[in-house]
């Protein structure tokens, strides 16, 4: 065989293969779920068994706002997207910024219970398998929204500066998936930590 | 199998060598078919069970093993490529059946390894625990081993003594497992198989020893720098000889006035920070109990046999003997060492 | 001065000529490159060099393990010797090499042109490859190289608590942490890649069923990254929270579990080793056939046995825990996932046999290898049998015997099918063979040194020596056995010089290759050798999982078979 030949040439019909972005994203939400699924077992397993100090019941409170706000933003992306795609950018940027402010708020949120466990109530990481347990899981959750809320922000910008229009729909559909994870994590850790573990 | 080894003199790393080269080339060889802690050489209930659906597992695999590298071996002769052959062999892509059938047979097989394997489980690990069964607590250090007899309130380290145990009367040892600090694990191949030792966990293990004897063994769960020190002698003495040695060992520290000054220099020493001598203001639990140290084989955990000049080494500097060992240089003096070692001799 | 030749002066086909290079630029295109074949052979080079320091760990270890009570190293650097050699062998051999084949190989014989993400892949090597020299730096980090620095010493597999800081005081465990923890982000990275290039980058015509097995069996090996690397991630990252920040996840002191780190290590650390097997399998299932001359027997048995591996393996984590204390419905629970996974892994065996079968086997060097591997994994298959009955495991367990299984797995399958892969595709990468009376040599050698150690070592194991022991008493009779071991280690040592040699010495001067030196007939043997940077200049379309076979053999292509 000679070099470059390519191999039977006669066409098949359309040849249409799932795409790329969303492929490798639903492959990083994988990773990074077996990730959070670690830290929430290790939460249930310890249940119960810290030796000292405060218990969930004692000091968890719902965090209603938070988790509104947070569950919110999961549909006012969605608009983002779908506007987006219908090239309508003002909208669409209208849209990317709510979804900003929804999980800025829920950070504020969580920042002012940390501050009151902290400051009140005296759980720290290092009090007893609770306080280990417990800042780890929200705040490994956390450190994903912190991440998500950089690229939605860099989004946002560009929508704010009229640079964004209907070919990037897709990017933002990709980016989309991502924060639909961030919020899938929060409802399991709310359900474990807040309802469950208390 | 009797486990007697070949004991040292001297620390770790010298070996008497009273024979000449050649001896030692032989027993070099026959000693590798003669191993006192060989898993092929059950003494009690739990090894004899693993050694017997052992031989059923070796029968299976090696009949598996002779059966698919005969037809390996087969193959690459018969259908190997020959200088008059021309062309391409016969393409074949596969057979339904034969899936099957390579699917059923190794299955099956394996449902009767199961069901022997889960027997064997039971037998060992569900077994009720006899009335007459003795209790032994094992408590696992960096890099020793503390054994307790709730029942007598025995304390002592490294050497464990239990009764042999008469299968028509049984008085099987039970013993309860933890550790102090990291994973540790007990292995005495010729009696049972190893049951790990973890720290804020307790394990339950057995063993039934049928002959008296010394059975060697060692830690089995890496434990640190002298995880390889860590051995483990476990005396199996007749009912009469236990009973006389527990009741020796319930004793108070023996007395001797003339070695009184070693006594008062232990005393003033840290050395009461970490060891317990029963009847002296020593009351230590970090290091092994000490009260019949002298009624011991060997020290630091089966590494040296104990007599003055090892025991006078080891006190002097424990790193010489077992580096990373958690006993401290003490920095005595040489009149010091001599009163210390004097006294620690007499605790018989 | 000579002008430089131009397009006039030259045949049609011939490539353009380029001003000649500076090193410098060389040195800026392999690091900078995107170029999934170059990034492959930066992987398996880095690879290599760790395969040689890793081995040089093993030979301190059998010098001082030859004879009972040898001081040729201290307790502590023996002791980091074994932590690195795992470690390093896993992370930084083990992955890189099948990631750098896996990078190499899935888009040519896929029809593609790179992989999906090449920025990604290029960022996953440089991280990986980071996280080993950090690894490395620990023995001159700190103390300096004196008594092996702060090298870990902790077991590749860091039981705690004997990791907390506690028991590990200074930095050794951490620099464990973090170059390992690096090379799993860098692990992800490549999984991700290969799956999206897989799902969304095949040519026309190649629907899943009509895929070779290579990429199929990185496609299952990529999944199970993604569920497995997760966990030993996680469990990093709750010790370092631990050590660093007071946290109490293993502490015992504070109620924390010395269990839950062996939970969670092994739900990651079993489905590794199949991450490791499943690339092998894939060259295994690429050169057998070729030089048996037929198509692999059951192609959808052999992808079915594959999925079913990848599914089960995740559940049988515990059989490296039976004692610990489990109870007897965990034992029981485990040996039973263990002995299943069995059928699948018998079924590839048979299956490779039935290749064999009625075929034309012809005796290249990747072949002997190949055989080889039959045997020995299949000897490794069988120790797992034995190992998989929880009793069974309560003597065998933590002893050499587990040893020398699991080194027949990564030495006797896993890197003897590396070996064949080298001489298979080496002449597609630099277009020259390599020689096959080094090849030759490099087997036999390498072969008597690795029975005489691992299946003596097997006796060792039966006679009750645990492992990692810096030494041993002369009474237990282990000495002699461990001398055996000692030697074979000398035999590796030569075969694995003359495998370098071989390597470098064709590089130049190995016979020229040509596209399709084997007769093969995939993809990646219808493009020039070494590839073009595009690798097809025209996407190709095929219909059948041979596409060679097929235009070599008009009259009976695999189209009407499959």
């Amino acid at each position: 065989m000679s070099a470059h030949t390519a191999v039977l040439k006669q066409s098949t019909d359309e040849w249409k293969l799932p795409d790329k972005g969303k492929v490798g994203m639903i492959c990083l939400i994988v990773a990074e779920a077996a990730i959070f699924i670690i830290f929430v077992l290790a939460y249930i397993f310890y249940l119960g068994k810290s030796l000292s100090g405060p218990t969930p019941a004692e000091v968890l409170q719902l965090p209603i706002l938070g988790t509104v706000c947070l569950l919110s933003s999961s549909i006012t992306i969605h608009f983002a997207v779908t506007s987006l795609e219908r090239n309508a950018a003002r909208l669409s940027t209208f849209w990317l910024a709510l979804t900003v402010l929804l999980g800025g708020i829920f950070l504020a949120d969580t920042a002012r219970e940390w501050h009151e466990l902290i400051y009140e109530h005296g759980l720290t990481i290092r009090t007893n398998l609770f306080g280990t347990t417990f800042y780890s899981l929200v705040g490994l959750h956390a450190s994903h929204v912190v991440v998500g809320l950089c690229l939605l922000t860099l989004a946002l910008l560009f929508g704010v500066a009229g640079k964004l229009n209907s070919s990037h729909a897709h990017r933002l559909g990709v980016l989309s998936y991502y924060w639909h994870f961030v919020d899938a994590v929060w409802v399991v850790v709310f359900l474990v930590v807040y309802v469950l573990g208390r | 199998m009797d486990g007697m080894g070949n004991m040292k003199d001297m620390p770790a790393g010298h070996v008497m060598n009273h024979e000449s080269w050649w001896h030692h080339a032989i027993h070099w060889v026959t000693d590798a078919f003669t191993s006192p802690t060989s898993i092929f050489s059950p003494q009690a209930t739990p090894a004899h069970t693993v050694f017997g659906l052992s031989m059923l597992v070796l029968a299976i695999t090696l009949a598996i093993f002779l059966t698919v590298s005969g037809l390996l071996l087969y193959a690459i002769i018969r259908f190997r490529h020959r200088a008059s052959d021309r062309g391409e062999p016969t393409q074949v892509y596969g057979s339904k059946q034969i899936e099957v059938l390579w699917t059923v047979i190794p299955i099956l097989i394996l449902v009767v390894l199961f069901l022997s394997t889960i027997r064997v489980i039971s037998v060992t690990e569900m077994a009720k625990k006899p009335a007459n069964a003795l209790d032994v607590v094992v408590i696992g250090h960096q890099y020793w081993w503390e054994y307790r007899y709730p029942a007598s309130g025995v304390v002592t380290a490294n050497e464990l003594h239990i009764p042999t145990s008469d299968p028509k009367a049984p008085t099987p040892t039970y013993m309860t497992m933890s550790s102090a600090d990291v994973d540790h694990s007990f292995w005495v191949p010729n009696l049972a198989g190893k049951m790990d030792l973890i720290p804020n966990k307790v394990n339950v293990m057995w063993m039934d020893p049928r002959n008296s004897g010394l059975y060697l063994g060692q830690c089995a769960q890496y434990c640190g720098m002298e995880h390889a020190k860590m051995l483990i002698r476990v005396y199996v003495d007749t009912p009469t000889d236990f009973a006389k040695w527990i009741e020796h060992q319930k004793t108070a520290a023996a007395e001797d006035p003339q070695t009184a000054e070693g006594r008062v220099a232990f005393e003033h020493t840290a050395c009461v920070n970490c060891h317990t001598v029963r009847g002296t203001a020593a009351q230590g639990k970090f290091g092994p109990d000490l009260t019949h140290l002298a009624s011991r084989d060997t020290l630091a955990s089966g590494v040296i046999k104990n007599n003055p000049q090892n025991l006078r080494q080891w006190l002097d500097d424990p790193d010489s003997i077992k580096r990373g060992s958690l006993m401290p240089k003490m920095n005595l003096s040489s009149k010091e060492l001599d009163a210390i070692t004097a006294y620690l001799a007499s605790l018989r | 001065m000579i002008p430089s030749p131009t397009a006039a002066d030259l045949p049609l086909d011939a490539p353009p000529p380029y001003p000649k290079k500076l090193w410098l630029d060389a040195v800026n295109e392999w690091f900078t490159t995107v170029d999934h074949k170059r990034i492959g052979m930066l992987y398996i080079g880095y690879a290599l060099f760790f395969l040689v320091i890793a081995g040089l760990e093993a030979a301190i270890m059998r010098i001082q393990l030859a004879v009972p009570n040898n001081h040729f190293v201290s307790p502590a650097v023996f002791n980091r010797m074994f932590t690195m050699h795992g470690t390093t062998m896993v992370f930084f051999v083990g992955m890189p090499i099948l990631f750098g084949f896996g990078n190499y190989l899935v888009p040519l014989m896929i029809g593609a042109r790179d992989m999906a993400f090449p920025r990604l892949n290029a960022f996953s090597f440089w991280i990986s490859a980071f996280g080993g020299l950090l690894l490395y730096f620990s023995f001159v980090g700190g103390d300096g190289l004196y008594g092996a620095g702060t090298a870990p010493d902790v077991g590749w597999f860091a039981y705690a608590p004997l990791t907390a800081k506690l028991f590990s005081p200074g930095h050794s465990t951490d620099y464990w942490i973090l170059g390992v923890f690096l090379s799993g982000i860098g692990s992800v990275g490549t999984a991700l890649n290969i799956v999206t290039t897989i799902v969304c980058m095949r040519c026309k015509g190649m629907t899943m069923g009509k895929m070779p097995l290579l990429p199929w069996l990185y496609l299952v090996t990529s999944a199970m990254v993604f569920i497995a690397v997760g966990p030993l991630t996680a469990a990093q990252m709750m010790l370092g929270i631990d050590r660093f920040l007071g946290a109490h996840f293993f502490d015992v002191q504070a109620g924390g579990s010395a269990v839950l780190w062996m939970h969670f290590f092994w739900i990651f650390g079993h489905p590794e080793v199949y991450i490791l097997v499943l690339p092998a399998f894939a060259f295994a299932n690429e050169i057998i056939p070729v030089f048996s001359r037929k198509p692999i027997f059951g192609y959808s048995a052999m992808v079915g046995a594959t999925v079913l591996i990848g599914f089960i393996s995740l559940g049988v984590w515990a059989h490296h825990m039976f004692t610990v204390g489990l109870g007897p419905a965990g034992n029981s629970f485990f040996t039973l996932a263990t002995m299943i996974i069995s059928v699948p892994t018998g079924i590839k065996i048979f299956n490779w046999l039935a290749t064999l079968w009625g075929g034309r086997i012809r005796f290249a060097t990747p072949m002997i290898f190949s055989l080889a591997f039959l045997f020995q994994f299949l000897i490794a298959g069988l120790t797992g049998i034995m190992l998989s009955a929880a009793p069974f495991d309560w003597q065998l367990g933590n002893s050499y015997f587990v040893v020398a299984h699991f080194h027949f797995v990564l030495v006797g399958a896993i890197l003897y099918m590396i070996f064949a892969a080298f001489y298979y595709w080496y002449p597609k990468m630099f277009g020259r063979m390599l020689s096959e009376t080094l090849g030759k040599w490099h087997f036999w050698l390498f072969t008597i040194g690795f029975h005489l150690t691992f299946d003596f070592m097997h006796i060792p194991g039966i006679l009750g020596m645990p492992r990692r022991i810096y030494t041993y008493e002369a009474d237990r009779g282990w000495g002699m056995w461990n001398m055996i071991e000692s030697i074979g280690m000398i035999f590796q040592a030569a075969a694995i010089l003359i495998f370098v040699w071989n390597l470098i010495r064709s590089y130049r001067q190995g016979k020229e290759a040509g596209p399709d030196p084997w007769d093969a007939w995939t993809l990646e043997w219808s493009t020039a050798s070494p590839p073009p940077h595009y690798n097809f200049a025209e996407e190709p379309v095929v219909h059948s999982r041979r596409p060679m076979w097929d235009l070599k053999h008009p009259e009976a292509p695999d189209s009407n078979y499959e």
